[in-house]
């Protein structure tokens, strides 16, 4: 099966390093449309004025940090079930960028809460939710690095990584299960949208611009895992360093 | 379009603190993770590299 083959590092190490350009050009260039529309093109808001326009950093980077929490998650478990090496670099590369996205979702938010709550921070159940979120990725990376065995660092991460997916719900429903001060969700899977066309657009093109740039960075430090753990240097894509090596001997 | 002026755009209707300390944050972290990421990368290769010539004395010795 094709999955089989790809999963092997030495094959997926030159894939990954072949992909990271094309996924890094895609973002750039829907990042560059994203954020003209989203100040050009993009009315504004009746109620906010233009601090809203916060959102179209605030909501992708929200997106992803539960996103990457799901899919590193996922990653944990299948190394878990197929004791498989990649899936745990998977997992090790995932939660540094969703860690980063997470900070990024409080940060601005805190941004958009000062001029419309009056507060860089309230206690309600989405901002703790997204909080522990923070800590959880800060836990899945400290748990790794405070045990030296690699085996028993990537099986530790792993469970932490997999109890804690239960936050994920949480944080999405918790505007609808309490009385949050953040507001309900204007994009909805269930009611569609209740934004604006070219804001929602705009919202959206940044949301797959922050995937992109998230797939091309997640794949640059899975290599940079793969040559860390395994030192192998059989599989480079570029063969200067073993032909050296080589001649040296 | 809804803007007058150069500064009209970077008042952002009064809101331009909190604007454009959010989108300079979300930029100074994506390249802040695209540098670390390169030096690490070439941190990897130079030990790497290092253990492989590492390896040549050994067997030379």
């Amino acid at each position: 099966m094709i999955w089989s083959k790809y999963s092997a590092p030495q094959t997926f190490y030159p894939l990954a390093g072949r992909l990271i350009p094309w996924f890094a050009a895609v973002a750039i260039i829907l990042m560059v449309v994203g954020l003209y529309m989203g100040f050009f093109v993009a009315p504004t808001d009746f109620q906010q004025g233009e601090s809203y326009r916060i959102i179209f950093v605030h909501v992708p980077a929200a997106w992803m940090s539960m996103f990457l929490y799901v899919v590193m998650a996922i990653w944990a478990g299948v190394g878990m079930g197929l004791n498989a090496r990649l899936s745990f670099m998977m997992a090790q590369a995932i939660a540094p960028t969703g860690a980063m996205f997470t900070f990024l979702a409080l940060l601005t938010g805190a941004m958009w809460g000062k001029p419309t709550w009056g507060a860089w921070w309230v206690w309600d159940a989405r901002l703790t939710s997204e909080l522990i979120l923070l800590f959880q990725y800060a836990g899945v990376m400290l748990l790794r690095t405070s045990i030296d065995d690699l085996r028993r660092a990537d099986r530790s991460s792993a469970v932490f990584a997999l109890v804690g997916v239960v936050n994920v719900p949480i944080i999405y429903y918790s505007v609808q299960w309490w009385n949050t001060l953040h507001q309900g969700a204007s994009v909805s899977m269930a009611t569609g949208s209740k934004m604006a066309a070219t804001m929602l657009m705009a919202m959206l093109i940044m949301t797959i611009a922050f995937w992109m740039y998230s797939i091309a960075v997640i794949l640059a430090r899975v290599r940079c895992v793969m040559i860390e753990r395994e030192s192998l240097p059989t599989w480079d894509d570029k063969p200067a360093v073993i032909h050296e090596a080589v001649e040296a001997r | 379009m809804q803007w007058g002026s150069a500064s009209e755009f970077f008042a952002m209707g009064g809101y331009g603190l909190y604007v454009w300390t959010s989108f300079l944050a979300t930029a100074l972290c994506m390249v802040w993770e695209v540098l670390a990421l390169w030096r690490r990368r070439a941190a990897a290769r130079a030990e790497q590299r290092a253990a492989l010539l590492g390896g040549t004395d050994e067997t030379a010795a």
